[in-house]
């Protein structure tokens, strides 16, 4: 019951703030990553390279299954905003089934960008079916294949480490978030910006998708409010002996 | 096209979210997941083939690594036909598994503890800042605190840092992390069911 009324009001939530029209655009706070990120779009564009997003070994059948959509929902922006690079974004995935939306979504970010003859089928690509499988195959796309900048954005858990190396090895820029705490403690240590538990998730908004990334937010927000009072109501009934 | 299949999409993923909160829908619900657990199966093949096209490729343009490319492509068609031949349960499907499969993972194994270790090292020069410190020194402080001493625990550290950093600090800000994520999750499934988001190609 809790689960469908938590639902009823995100829902409400978010389709009533995706359909507000906002006076004044939305104050987002500052977080380097995304900062760098969006320098790092424009510098690959200029310098003829390579951009290379990872989206993990999440599987869409489980409860990674969100980072994934957050690393697909990037992984469009991406390929629409680099559309007039010389070389065209490569992808990889260590789920077969996320390594096809990831496909679609590459074609489909390249259609909306007025640029089909972008899309090469083997630009997106499933390196491997093991977390560690998965790292090895994707450890040499930044070492063959001019790649300026690594975006890891999805399931990733200690196997990371050995993708964060190798970006260091090649002296290649590396912005990485996962949904899983040991990927997000290695990311952490190993890399200049790694983002940190929900702002895997705040990519879009940072890079100007649209209304509903925005309102996601606000809406993400809302709810961390009402959990806080939940907390704090729950503890201070817990203290008085009423619960 | 695009419309239809975010029809389906959408109509799928809100027949099997009810399925969770009406009973009458659980049927169609199971259904539904089985047809997506069948498309995952298929989805493998497609993921072999296209990792068999992109190292075929790399092998006809004798690019860099090309080498390697072939190794993985032969392992692969020989790993795949012996055991569509010999069935699974072979021993010398045991063998292949158990003397190349688990010693290659667990050789990556040994290189992330030395790919940590080098990443803890150069912490400090990465980010020098008091949330580095932090970082490094909760995790020497943990070490020290579990690590087996030849006179027993290290005084305060293990019987008393240790598990407070542990079971207080830790798991605390494990369970905001999760909350975080998890609302994260929420409103990037609800943008997907009402279509804002498509994964599935429309524009």
């Amino acid at each position: 019951m809790t689960s469908l009324v938590v639902l009823i009001i995100s829902s409400a939530l978010l389709l009533g703030i995706t359909l507000w029209k906002r006076k004044s655009p939305a104050m987002l706070r500052e977080i380097p990553a995304f900062t760098r990120l969006y320098r790092t779009l424009g510098l690959s564009v200029e310098d003829g390279t390579r951009l290379h997003v990872s989206l993990g070994s999440g599987s869409l059948l489980d409860t990674s299954g969100g980072s994934a959509l957050a690393g697909l929902a990037m992984l469009r922006i991406i390929a629409e905003r680099t559309s007039d690079s010389d070389k065209p974004v490569v992808a990889s995935a260590g789920n077969p089934p996320l390594g096809l939306l990831m496909q679609d979504t590459l074609q489909a970010g390249y259609q909306a960008a007025g640029a089909d003859e972008l899309y090469i089928p083997t630009m997106g690509r499933v390196t491997g079916l093991t977390p560690f499988g998965y790292a090895a195959g994707a450890m040499h796309i930044s070492k063959n294949e001019d790649v300026s900048a690594n975006i890891l954005v999805g399931h990733f858990s200690s196997e990371v480490a050995l993708l964060a190396e190798a970006s260091d090895r090649e002296n290649v820029i590396m912005i990485g978030a996962s949904d899983n705490l040991t990927g997000q403690a290695v990311l952490f240590a190993s890399t200049q910006d790694a983002l940190i538990g929900e702002e895997l998730f705040a990519a879009g908004a940072y890079l100007n998708a649209d209304d509903s990334h925005t309102a996601s937010l606000t809406v993400q927000d809302i709810l961390r409010w009402l959990v806080i009072v939940a907390l704090l109501v729950g503890a201070f009934a817990k203290f008085a002996g009423i619960i | 096209m695009r419309v239809l299949t975010a029809v389906i999409a959408i109509a799928a993923g809100s027949l099997i979210l009810g399925g969770y909160f009406l009973p009458a829908l659980a049927d169609v619900q199971t259904l539904l997941l089985n047809w997506a657990i069948i498309l995952a199966g298929v989805a493998v093949l497609v993921g072999i083939s296209n990792l068999i096209s992109v190292h075929t490729d790399k092998i006809s343009r004798r690019e860099k690594g090309s080498a390697y490319s072939a190794l993985l492509v032969i392992g692969l068609v020989a790993t795949l036909s012996f055991g569509m031949i010999l069935r699974p349960h072979h021993s010398t499907m045991k063998i292949v598994m158990n003397g190349i499969i688990i010693p290659a993972e667990a050789s990556l194994m040994g290189v992330l503890t030395i790919s940590l270790l080098y990443a803890a090292i150069r912490l400090l020069r990465r980010r020098a800042d008091l949330m580095g410190i932090i970082f490094l020194s909760t995790a020497a402080l943990l070490l020290f605190g579990s690590a087996t001493m030849p006179l027993g625990d290290i005084p305060l550290i293990g019987t008393l840092l240790r598990p407070w950093v542990t079971q207080i600090l830790a798991l605390g800000g494990a369970r905001g992390i999760l909350i975080g994520v998890a609302l994260g999750t929420l409103t990037t499934g609800l943008r997907v069911l009402f279509g804002a988001d498509r994964p599935y190609g429309g524009n």
